[in-house]
């Protein structure tokens, strides 16, 4: 959408009629957020030096603060009286519309930190853009997180630069693990039925504009780190269709493991 | 100034002999006058409080590893986030200890070599294990409470540095001991096999929390150097009491029962009798045999060599960096 | 001993160098020293800093110095620095009895 002709706010007609896939959408910019935030907290007590514990810790409580107003948002929206908890901690594997990318597991230092540069970037280009969205929940949402994930990328790009221009063996461990997490980028940018109806509606930036935003980012950090970007390759993983890895599973088994076990309890 | 480069063997004051030094250094330490790092100190205070220092230090990063392994289980975002951060703040307090410490003349990767290969005591309630949520909330109740009444007359400890990284660590300590007790009042409030896990951790955790105070007075090694040297403001077994004073009524509160038999409450004395601690398991996990001992060094250790290659590329980076400058400038 | 800790006293791992932390609170405000920490380089030991020091909304702005760059006056020299400030009194506004009627001053 045109940040000089922001659209006006829809009527309750429309409202309704958007709202399964306006859930749909909410809930992939969610799981994102706890998936990552999930991986992420993995690391604290086990980072390769304790002000790294701090600044991953950091970036997790980012993250689990983000994916608890957009999942508290997608419960409201879906208008059954799910709270952030029962959306985050009871729906089924099918059900989480992350990508592929952020359920991966953490792998090392390295692999962790392309990982990270990939999703900020684009968590930046998205957040920017969604300031002006005509939902005004996520324009909330998103002008509150852009200053934190402005943050994360400086934090990620500085790291992603130490390794790929630090020793020999730090630069070849992060360009494999960028070879290896780069198919997983494709389905951000692959705009799907969801993503053009939601561009159409003023609500969702253009997968189109953030891709052009997001390579200028990836390749400008790249360079500053000694890295070679990727060739394009064929890839089959898109999570945000609910359509994942089999890392999820037993992400999820953990993480839900408590409310599973003490159905209905509160903590 | 708490820098690397102090000359901390030397002294450029006029000639006076040792045992002048140390009345003058006493006479200021009994006049509550703070000791600083470039001050002239006698070497067993240095060496107390670089040992004290240090295991404190130790004790904050060993004690991330109990509760963050329940992190990823956390049963609602809220307490995920909460613990994250109580946990954070738990490494940040390892490192301004170790910056205490580092004042002192030693390095932190000197200090952090002892922890790793065994020669470094810390608290040994970190190494009993977190089998079940509960435990989190007891770990903030009980062990979160023992440390802030041993923590709160450490911020007018004789040492500068100490004291005020201590202020610092009691700002920030309180939330942590309120967020262990809200788990447990949840807990008690909730389910049958919510409130039975709260009893389990209690009974878990009672017994070790005592034992964080340290060995009864009339055994305890350090103490009287301590004391006079305000680095130890009261005894074990006063801040003991205190606790036990403080702590059963909470439990009361919550309905729970403390698993001391012998427990009861003394009218004419106005404070809890309590049962006896059995030192021998005290002795046993300080020396390296408790349950999780090994496991939280172990963790520690592959951290710590898992890491290296990026410390070491960070370091190889800054190098770089630093050439490339030099270059441009020349 | 396991393998892991051979690796761990291979030699010459370089600690990462100490730098001294100040942060301004507020607007308007000092900065003031709050502690140390270990950083590559002073990019780092910004972002270090900002993790280990303003996590409750502590501060606007963040100095680091590296440690080596601090001098520091000798406390053996303390007399002679701050003790002749002591009996120059008539520098503190409060040691002149200005009368109420004058009141400006």
């Amino acid at each position: 959408m045109s940040a000089l002709h922001p659209a006006p706010a829809r009527d309750a007609a429309s409202a309704a009629d958007e709202a399964p896939a306006l859930y749909r959408y909410v809930l992939r910019l969610g799981d994102l957020a706890l998936v990552l935030g999930q991986r992420l907290s993995e690391w604290v007590g086990h980072a390769p030096a304790l002000e790294e514990d701090l600044g991953l810790a950091n970036i997790a409580l980012d993250l689990v603060g983000q994916a608890r107003l957009l999942l508290a948002y997608a419960g409201e929206i879906e208008g059954r009286g799910r709270g952030e908890d029962d959306i985050a901690f009871l729906r089924t594997h099918g059900e989480y519309l992350n990508p592929t990318l952020v359920e991966l597991p953490n792998g090392d230092f390295g692999e962790t930190i392309v990982r990270q540069v990939l999703i900020d970037a684009f968590q930046l280009a998205l957040y920017e853009r969604l300031a002006s969205s005509r939902d005004e929940r996520l324009a909330a949402i998103a002008e509150k997180a852009v200053k934190e994930t402005r943050y994360h990328l400086r934090y990620s790009s500085s790291w992603l630069v130490r390794l790929g221009d630090g020793t020999e063996d730090s630069h070849a461990r992060v360009q494999r693990a960028l070879e290896r997490l780069w198919p997983y980028t494709v389905e951000l940018f692959e705009a799907d039925a969801l993503d053009r109806d939601m561009a159409e509606r003023g609500i969702a930036p253009s997968l189109e504009d953030m891709r052009g935003a997001w390579n200028r980012h990836i390749d400008e950090v790249l360079a500053e780190a000694t890295l070679d970007r990727p060739a394009e390759r064929p890839y089959t993983w898109f999570g945000k269709r609910g359509e994942h890895s089999e890392h999820l599973g037993y992400l999820l088994a953990e993480m839900q493991y408590l409310q599973r076990a003490h159905p209905g309890a509160r903590w | 100034m708490y820098t690397q480069a102090l000359d901390v063997h030397g002294d450029s004051g006029e000639p006076v002999d040792e045992s002048e030094r140390e009345r003058r250094f006493q006479a200021r330490v009994d006049r509550e006058e703070k000791v600083e790092p470039k001050d002239w100190m006698p070497a067993r205070y240095r060496a107390t409080l670089i040992r004290q220092i240090s295991q404190h230090a130790h004790s904050e990063i060993v004690g991330m590893l109990p509760e963050g392994n329940w992190i990823t289980r956390a049963p609602s975002l809220l307490r995920k986030s909460i613990l994250i951060a109580k946990v954070q703040d738990e490494g940040g307090h390892g490192a301004y200890l170790y910056s205490a410490a580092e004042t002192l003349g030693v390095s932190r990767d000197q200090l952090i070599e002892q922890l790793l290969c065994g020669k470094a005591k810390y608290s040994s309630i970190f190494n009993y294990p977190t089998p079940t949520w509960a435990d989190v909330g007891a770990i903030g109740w009980l062990v979160d409470g023992a440390a802030i009444m041993n923590q709160i007359p450490l911020c007018r400890c004789s040492y500068g540095p100490y004291a005020r990284a201590m202020v610092r660590i009691c700002r920030e300590e309180s939330f942590h001991q309120r967020q262990g007790f809200d788990i447990m009042m949840k807990l008690c409030a909730g389910t049958a096999e919510q409130k039975a896990m709260a009893q389990g951790a209690l009974d878990r955790w009672w017994w070790p929390a005592l034992m964080m105070f340290g060995p009864p007075d009339s055994a305890s090694t350090h103490s009287s150097d301590s004391q006079r040297w305000k680095i130890k403001r009261f005894s074990n077994d006063e801040l003991r009491q205190k606790f036990v004073d403080f702590t059963v009524p909470q439990a009361k509160f919550l309905g729970l029962t403390v698993p001391d038999p012998e427990l009861k409450w003394n009218e004419t004395l106005q404070r809890h009798e309590f049962g006896a601690i059995d030192w021998n398991e005290f002795e046993r996990v300080l020396k390296g045999n408790g349950p999780c001992n090994r496991e939280r060094l172990e963790a520690r250790r592959r951290a710590q060599s898992q890491g290296r290659w990026v410390r070491e590329a960070a370091m190889a980076h800054a190098d770089k960096q630093r050439r490339r400058a030099a270059s441009c400038a020349a | 001993m396991s393998a892991e800790s051979n690796e761990r006293d291979a030699p010459g791992e370089r600690e990462w160098p100490l730098f001294e932390i100040f942060i301004r609170p507020r607007g308007g405000l000092d900065h003031k020293h709050v502690g140390s920490l270990h950083a590559c380089d002073a990019r780092m030991a910004i972002e270090h800093a900002r993790d280990l020091y303003t996590r409750r909304e502590e501060g606007v702005s963040i100095w680091a110095v590296p440690s080596a760059s601090i001098t520091a006056s000798d406390p053996a020299e303390a007399d002679a620095l701050f003790e002749p400030a002591r009996d120059k009194i008539y520098r503190h506004p409060t040691f002149y009895d200005i009368p109420p009627e004058v009141k400006t001053l």
